[in-house]
């Protein structure tokens, strides 16, 4: 009788074990692997690798993690800085991507990019995956995501990933296999290097809006953003990388002026700097506006290291042992990544 | 909230667990809230057509019967002439209630039908479009035909006292609303659910297990390969222009593939989870695909609805007076064999007329139910036929062969009807039958034509797999339950036969947003 | 009795009425069947049987058939 109890108890156990861990594999295997596919998506979960006590944190979409390099703030001017951008990170998604930085550390400056307030609505499910899903699991989380679900998606594709990606059993490939565990870095403090010139030429003009008032949603969350960086004693500024597309109107300028200003915030818009940063679009970009080039990210990385040392509580930390040990090691994967783009460049 | 949602799954939980926490006396009247609550999740005005009806049905049963149990008491008259009073009485009782609720399955489902028909007779006399009948802006209530049938079931059979009445206002709806049966039946009597839906029923291992491995096999059947094949059929039914020919003739086999599977697999649902309250809802279907006549498949396919029209319009259609008075006199003046056949083929026409209709509001339906029609009568008149050919030929019929020939002959011709159903209108359907012939495009079989229609090769597997899955399992039935012949292996090889169904349902089930490689290309941000 | 036999021998000749039980669960005969037996039954024996009669225990045997006629007749 013992004995049979005692079979039980190991049977059930081990039914246990093996659905949990073939669950678990399942998922390994079937999770799309970010950072040799669609390497933006691999952005958001780096951050937590790092060592914390960083001066800077951006947030944002595109337009942070393209064209401002971390590297070149370290370099001329001695400021720690990370960039938690990700693919059309919505603002509400930068909210709370700030709000879970603050479990890890109070960073003095935050810079926020505010192309992301044209959006009031979700509008893809892939960039909600790509933004939400290398968050680690806090309440942060948990409200990004109620934030952000399109209809057709549902919390529990979330919480078991599985259920998303079930379907990728058809496109299975060797890398799904022997990458189940393990992932390469693809960003430099989560800046992503592209050093492909593609001229911006014909740039479209902006189509008539029916409307140029941000969003109610938008707005609200840029509310909380302000208060939630007061509340910390967060500097936070509002900056507007020069991309030439998505077009900037008027309208839009002048709404975050007036808010920047109600709000005692800084603000740079880099499209009105072109002169001051040197940038020439005819070689400072990898898609013809959208986005800057190294050449590009540097030459406004440049400005912005230049302000934040005269203006913010920010000061050069070269001087830090430790600081600057961990720093040469990542200058040295940043200027070995740009050899390496530089020598299959020649070879195209 | 449809079999196949999380929502739903989440459902069954809290109500498995809750059903038995709760004291057994009370398990039915939770089983009437989370009914009403599916109701009311799916719409709650839907809500208001349902107590309708079973306010309406559960007086006017009682009534009726109150008027059967009064006829034993004393009279003093003729009793000859009280009893045609009280049978009168609840006739006008029965006829009022239907009315009522036919009425409102009626209008809420073909007001339009009817609306769109006036318009084409007006439009044939030349009445312009603007004087036409505009549109309705009508609910249909989730379910309304199934319940609808169930409740009048129940009043016929109190009519008929074949049943007695349920006193108690909140069973009679338990029955009429029981949730897993509400969207696609079957269509259960009170005589056979009311047996175990309202007994104190205690957690019983082997049935609550059973119970789950249906549920289990009926998501495989809705979402390994139902959902997966109707991707195909939406594609052939979308541009008939194109997929003429071979495809018309594919395209029914995927139809009956989807049907059969998205339909039994919702009954394994629903019989799955009333196994697991320890309620026992009747088999719908008996492996119809192994029919050897269109009649013997009605039999085994949507059996609850089969018995339902043969109990409910069939018999009272051919066995009423008028009818028999008809039959009689047909003998008499046409002959016996063809008077013998009048009624049969009047009262059938009837039920296939209104199995048509009920199926939806439209023709093609109702074209699909008389293709039915005309065809079992078909082969009624040539019955004598194949007696004859089988006096002749004796061994014939016992050669598996011949079996198998009549097996594949009512799956075609099954195929052939059903198209009715899914093509836009019934001349298209027609049309697309004559392409059949006409089209030799039979090459598309083999030349990658067939992974055009929105399945990969790796889809096709999987089909494969799955029907080849189905008819074991089918065969396998013939033997007995599959389910005890499992639960009879060890216990390892149990585990694996269970946990890999659900795996493939987790893996291969056509749900949620499918990965789209293309979605994933960095395009604007 | 033997006029009843006789309709329903009519119908299925390979079977023999006088013993054959639960003709009815067993789909011996057929809906089409039941129906050809109400129309010569109302036709010979001047007896309406209804649809509420229509159930296994009336149909299964020619036996359990002939009494209901005859419990019909009374009635009458």
């Amino acid at each position: 009788m013992k004995n049979d109890n005692r079979v039980n108890y190991i049977r059930i156990i081990a039914t246990i074990l093996i659905i949990v861990s073939t669950l678990y594999l399942l998922t390994r295997l079937m999770m799309p692997k970010y950072d040799i596919g669609v390497i933006e998506g691999a952005l958001v979960a780096e951050y937590y690798d790092e060592v914390k006590g960083h001066d800077l944190i951006f947030i944002g979409d595109c337009e942070v993690y393209d064209n401002f390099s971390p590297a070149v703030l370290w370099q001329d001017y001695g400021i720690n800085s990370y960039i938690r951008g990700s693919a059309q990170q919505l603002i509400w998604q930068s909210y709370y991507l700030l709000e879970d930085t603050l479990y890890h550390e109070k960073p003095p400056v935050v810079i926020f990019n505010v192309l992301a307030l044209m959006y009031n609505e979700p509008q893809r499910e892939a960039y909600n995956r790509m933004s939400l899903e290398g968050m680690r699991w806090t309440p942060a989380k948990i409200r990004a995501i109620n934030a952000s679900m399109m209809e057709s998606e549902h919390f529990l594709d979330y919480v078991f990933p599985l259920l998303r990606y079930h379907s990728r059993w058809k496109e299975l490939s060797s890398a799904d296999f022997t990458r189940m565990f393990k992932k390469d870095k693809v960003s430099h403090n989560g800046f992503f290097i592209n050093i492909g010139v593609k001229p911006a030429i014909n740039v479209p003009e902006g189509r008539i809006l029916a409307n140029y008032n941000f969003g109610a949603k938008a707005m609200e969350y840029l509310d909380k953003m302000t208060a939630l960086c007061l509340e910390n004693g967060i500097e936070l500024i509002l900056v507007k990388a020069p991309s030439l597309y998505p077009y900037w109107y008027d309208e839009w300028e002048e709404q975050v002026k007036v808010y920047a200003k109600a709000n005692g915030l800084k603000y740079i818009n880099f499209l009105e700097l072109i002169d001051e940063t040197g940038l020439d679009f005819m070689t400072d970009t990898y898609n013809a506006g959208l986005h800057l080039n190294l050449t590009g990210a540097e030459k406004i990385t440049h400005y912005l290291g230049e302000f934040l040392l005269n203006n913010t509580s920010l000061a050069d930390r070269r001087g830090e042992a430790d600081l600057a040990t961990r720093w040469e090691e990542k200058l040295l994967l940043y200027n070995r990544e740009i050899e390496r783009l530089s020598a299959g460049l020649d070879v195209e | 909230m449809l079999f196949t949602s999380y929502e739903f799954i989440g459902f069954l939980l809290v109500l498995f667990i809750s059903y038995y926490l709760i004291p057994k006396r009370h398990q039915w009247k939770l089983l009437l809230v989370f009914s009403y609550l599916f109701y009311f999740i799916a719409g709650p005005v839907y809500l208001l057509y349902i107590t309708a009806t079973t306010i309406t049905i559960f007086f006017f049963a009682l009534k009726i019967e109150n008027l059967s149990k009064r006829k034993d008491e004393n009279f003093s008259g003729d009793k000859k002439v009280h009893k045609a009073l009280i049978k009168n009485k609840k006739w006008r009782l029965l006829l009022f209630a239907l009315i009522i609720n036919i009425g409102i399955l009626a209008i809420s489902k073909y007001t339009n039908f009817a609306i769109a028909n006036a318009n084409s007779v007006l439009r044939f006399f030349g009445v312009a479009a603007e004087k036409q009948f505009g549109f309705r802006n009508i609910i249909i209530p989730l379910g309304i035909s199934f319940y609808t049938f169930q409740a009048v079931s129940y009043l016929i059979d109190v009519y008929r006292g074949t049943v007695t009445a349920e006193r108690n206002p909140f069973r009679f709806a338990l029955f009429v609303s029981f949730f897993p049966q509400l969207i696609q039946g079957p269509i259960s009597r009170f005589g056979d659910l009311s047996k175990t839906l309202f007994l104190p029923h205690s957690f019983d291992r082997i049935q609550v297990s059973y119970g789950l491995q249906r549920i289990l096999f009926g998501f495989f059947k809705k979402l390994v390969i139902a959902d997966r094949v109707a991707v195909g059929v939406t594609e052939i039914i979308r541009e008939p222009d194109i997929y003429n020919g071979a495809f018309v003739f594919i395209g029914m086999f995927f139809f009956a593939l989807e049907l059969y599977a998205d339909f039994t697999g919702g009954i394994d649902i629903t019989i799955g989870v009333a196994q697991v309250l320890g309620i026992k809802v009747a088999e719908n279907f008996r492996r119809p695909f192994f029919s050897k006549s269109i009649k013997e498949f009605w039999k085994r396919w949507h059996i609850s609805m089969g018995t339902w029209f043969t109990d409910y319009i069939f018999y009272p259609v051919t066995v009423s007076k008028p009818m028999l008075r008809l039959s009689k006199w047909s003998r008499k003046n046409l002959g016996t064999a063809l008077g013998k056949r009048i009624p049969i083929y009047l009262a059938s026409f009837i039920v296939w007329f209104t199995t048509g209709l009920w199926h939806g509001a439209s023709w093609n339906f109702i074209v699909w139910g008389l293709a039915n029609w005309i065809v079992i009568m078909i082969s009624q008149e040539f019955e004598p036929l194949y007696n004859r050919f089988h006096n002749r030929f004796p061994r014939v019929k016992e050669q598996t062969a011949f079996k198998l020939f009549q097996i594949i002959r009512t799956i075609l011709i099954m195929n052939m009807i059903r198209s009715f159903n899914y093509y836009r209108d019934v001349p298209l359907t027609f049309r697309m039958w004559g392409t059949m012939v006409t089209e030799r495009n039979w090459r598309i079989v083999f030349d990658g034509s067939l992974l055009g229609l929105g399945l990969s090769m790796a889809d096709y597997v999987i089909l494969l797999l799955g029907v080849v899955l189905l008819v074991w399992v089918s065969l396998k039935q013939r033997n007995g339950a599959v389910r005890e012949y499992i639960s009879a292996k060890p216990y390892w090889v149990k585990f694996v036969i269970w946990y890999g169904l659900f795996l493939s349902v987790l893996i291969f089930g056509a749900y949620g947003i499918g990965y789209d490689a293309s979605q994933f290309i960095y395009n604007q941000f | 009795m033997n006029e009843l036999l006789e309709i329903l021998t009519d119908l299925h000749e390979d079977i023999d009425f006088t013993t054959a039980e639960a003709i009815f669960d067993n789909k011996i005969i057929d809906s089409f069947d039941i129906v050809s037996i109400i129309a010569e039954i109302y036709d010979r024996f001047d007896v309406t049987i209804s649809a509420e009669y229509i159930v296994p225990e009336n149909f299964n045997s020619a036996k359990a058939l002939f009494a209901l006629i005859e419990k019909l007749q009374e009635e009458n």
